[in-house]
Formats: structure tokens, sequence, C-alpha cells
């Protein structure tokens, strides 16, 4: 009877790729769902940061679908939208959606109102308004909505094994019922955290060259 | 007939069967056990967090473990660690208690840490200056004053346990995530569908009681700033 070590050099290298194909699934399945969250949410909470009597309840709703636990979520999407990689990008995006759109609503609202009736005495136009002047100092906080989005989504990924599209999320659960193949469960448990890692280090280099006069200024 | 309404149809026809809630290990024998386990994660995350998210914020030590935790605590693929603490031997009930506790002490910790830390300074100096010791100025006056995050705090712990649970139910756990998990092994997707919806309706409810209590718990001083 061969032994079952946590972790093995000769797993990683004979199923290289298999062990690839499921991180490039994994990691397109987390950009595009942030994507399309992203180009929901940022616009959304412009719109809604306008006004108290509109961001209220849409931020309510968009909790109220948040609280409800992702295996729960993909479970009622599945049987509605097929089994399969949809239910669980549809699932994502709702859960990115939140994150995404508080940290835009929270990065709006805490422009310096000075730096806004400046613009607006230059004679900056609404649109322009949000675009040059609101946009960019709300930026710090939308990519850290993004970048908590990013790192969430990688690990959630993982529960749409439910309906068979788990990504990395496959090799555990594989691992899980081939005899309880430790080495394949950590294997894909380290690559899902790195994977993590890796993307949230992209966003905060992005996030570093879009913003550089908050470097200025502490300098 | 379509796929979609056949299935949505077997949902409703397995939920309207009363047998289905009351039979031994039914709706009503796996909701009491979730509650039980969510109970006793929570219970034992907060004997682990409370005290050492005092302590941390009382002294002003561990900044750095807090914000490492709270990041750390995001990237974790809750799936991956269940699968592998049943991998390890640990399982049924016991280790989803476990696995569910584990991911409920980061949320807690931070929360008390930033309670205890964020009490107003002028507080803390006047309970010194009255010759408070520094284990009653933080039972006495930095802990009160954290009630709200606390509250805050406790109330995101026990939705995300009760959401955590139904994840170790595919390791073999048990409570309402063993619908979920059945249904699918046995491709009756009517369940499964009816199981996402118990899932989901549980933790609404439970948010939206602990949301009255979240209110009830909050002095009525700090009430306003907490919005």
């Amino acid at each position: 009877m061969p032994g079952n070590p946590w972790f093995s050099w000769s797993y990683v290298v004979d199923n290289a790729p298999l062990l690839w194909q499921r991180t490039v699934e994994h990691a397109g399945l987390t950009i595009e769902a942030v994507a399309i969250s992203a180009a929901i949410a940022i616009p959304l909470g412009a719109l809604i940061s306008r006004s108290r009597w509109l961001s209220g309840p849409v931020l309510g709703a968009v909790a109220v679908a948040y609280t409800v636990p992702s295996l729960a979520l993909f479970a009622i999407l599945a049987p509605l939208l097929g089994i399969g990689r949809t239910p669980v990008l549809v699932g994502l995006v709702v859960y990115a959606l939140l994150i995404i759109l508080r940290n835009t609503v929270a990065g709006l609202a805490t422009v310096d109102p000075a730096v806004i009736d400046a613009a607006r005495g230059l004679g900056y136009g609404p649109g322009r308004l949000l675009v040059q002047v609101a946009m960019p100092s709300a930026l710090p906080s939308i990519i850290a909505g993004l970048r908590l989005a990013t790192v969430s989504t990688v690990a959630l990924v993982t529960v749409g094994v439910v309906v068979g599209y788990g990504g990395l999320g496959q090799l555990m659960f594989q691992g899980f019922r081939n005899n309880f193949y430790r080495a394949e469960i950590m294997t894909a448990t380290l690559a899902t955290i790195l994977l993590a890692l890796l993307l949230d280090l992209v966003l905060w280099a992005a996030g570093r060259a879009l913003t550089p006069w908050l470097r200025r200024r502490t300098a | 007939m379509t796929a979609p309404t056949g299935v949505v149809d077997q949902a409703l026809v397995w939920l309207n069967d009363p047998l289905t809630w009351t039979e031994p290990g039914g709706v009503l024998d796996l909701t009491a056990e979730h509650l039980l386990m969510t109970a006793a994660a929570v219970a034992a995350a907060a004997a682990v967090a409370i005290p050492v998210g005092a302590w941390l914020g009382h002294s002003g030590q561990g900044a750095g473990l807090v914000v490492w935790l709270t990041n750390a605590s995001r990237a974790m693929p809750t799936l991956g660690i269940i699968l592998l603490l049943a991998a390890g031997g640990l399982f049924g009930n016991t280790a989803t208690v476990i696995a569910a506790a584990f991911f409920a002490v980061p949320v807690l910790l931070v929360n008390t840490y930033e309670g205890v830390r964020g009490a107003d300074p002028d507080a803390r100096d006047a309970a010194r200056g009255m010759g408070m010791s520094g284990g009653r100025i933080l039972l006495q006056v930095e802990l009160p004053l954290a009630t709200t995050l606390v509250a805050a705090g406790l109330r995101t712990t026990i939705v995300q346990v009760v959401a955590t649970i139904p994840l170790a139910a595919l390791a073999g756990g048990g409570g309402l995530g063993q619908i979920i998990a059945f249904g699918m092994g046995t491709q009756r997707y009517g369940e499964v569908l009816a199981g996402g919806v118990l899932v989901a309706a549980l933790c609404l409810a439970i948010d939206a009681v602990l949301a009255v209590g979240q209110r009830l718990a909050t002095p009525a001083p700090l009430r306003a700033s907490a919005g």
C-alpha cells in the first residue's frame, strides 16, 4: 500500500497539463466575473451616489443577494440556467457586485467638496466633473474594491464544483472522492491561494500605476 | 415539458410533501442540526476571538497580525480546507464545526480588535486618571464602547457560519446542505433547487433576526453613530 503524502512533486509533474487547464479555467472565470461586475457596479455606483434615496435601497437589495450562501445560489441558478459555467459566472458576478459597488459609493462620498466646488467654478459640467475630478479621487477606493472582489471570487469559484464547473475546485473534489488523494486536494488548494495572491498583486501594481499622485504625496 | 419548469415543479412537489419536513432526517431535523452546529461553531470561535481580539486591542499589539488575518482569511478557499480536514481523517459534524469556527475567528477577532482599539482615547484617559487598572479599563470602559462593532462582528460571523456549514455537506457533514449534496449525487435537481432555497431562506431569516438583535445590543447613545 503506497503512502498518501500531503504533497508530492510527482503529482504536480505528472498532472501538469490538467493543473494548468484548471488554473486557466479558474483565472478566466474570475477575470470575466470581476470585469462584468465592474462594468455594472462602477457606473451604477456613480449613478446612485448622486442621491441617498437611490443608494440606500440599491445597496440594500444587493446586500440581501450577498447574504445568500454561494452553494445555495449556485444550486438555485443551476436548474434554471443549466449545469456548467453560466450559473457559476452569474453567481460570482452577484457577489463581486456588492463589494465593488460599496467601494465605488464610499470612494465617491469621500471626494473633497472643495475640489468639486473648484471644478464647478472652473466651468466643468456634471459629466466632465464625474470623469475628470470625482472618479480619479475615488479611484483608490474603487481599486481596493476590485482587489477584494478578485480575491474573494478566486476562493468562491471552487464552490462551483457543485454544478460541475469549479476550476481548481474540481481537482479538490475529485481528490476527495478519489480515496482522499491528499496531494491532489492540497495542490489545488495551494494553487487557488497562489492565484488569489497573484491576481491581487497584478491589481495592486495596476492601481499604483494608475494613481501616481498618491506616491508623490507620501514621498 | 421543458427541463427547467420540470425542475421547478419537482422542487415544489418535494417542498409540498409534509413528509419532507417531518420525517426523521427531514427538513426540520436538518434545520435543527444546522442551528446546533452553528451555535457550537460560533461559541468556539467567540471563546477564542473575543478575548484575543480584546487583549490585542487593549495592549495595542498585533496590528500587523490582524491585518494579515483579514487578508489571508479572504483568500482561503473554504471548500479546500474542509476537504483537506476530511482527507486528514476529520469527518462529520465535529469536523464541520471545527472548520466553520476556524473561518469565523478572523471576522470576530478583527471586529473586537477594531472596537477596543477605537474606544475614545479621552474615555480611556479618564478611566486611568480615576485609578482603574488595565483589566478594569478593558472590561468596564473599552469593551462597552466596542459593543457596536462586536455585535456587528457576531452578526456577520453567525450568518457566515450558517453559510459555510452547507459546504461541509459535500464532505459528508450534516445540516441543510445535505439536501443539495444528496440531490446532486442522485441527479434529482428539483431537490437541489429546493435545498438551495431552504439554505438561502435560513440565512436571510437569521440575518434579519440578528439585525434586530444587533440594534438591541447597541447601547442607545451609540446607535446614531452606528447608522
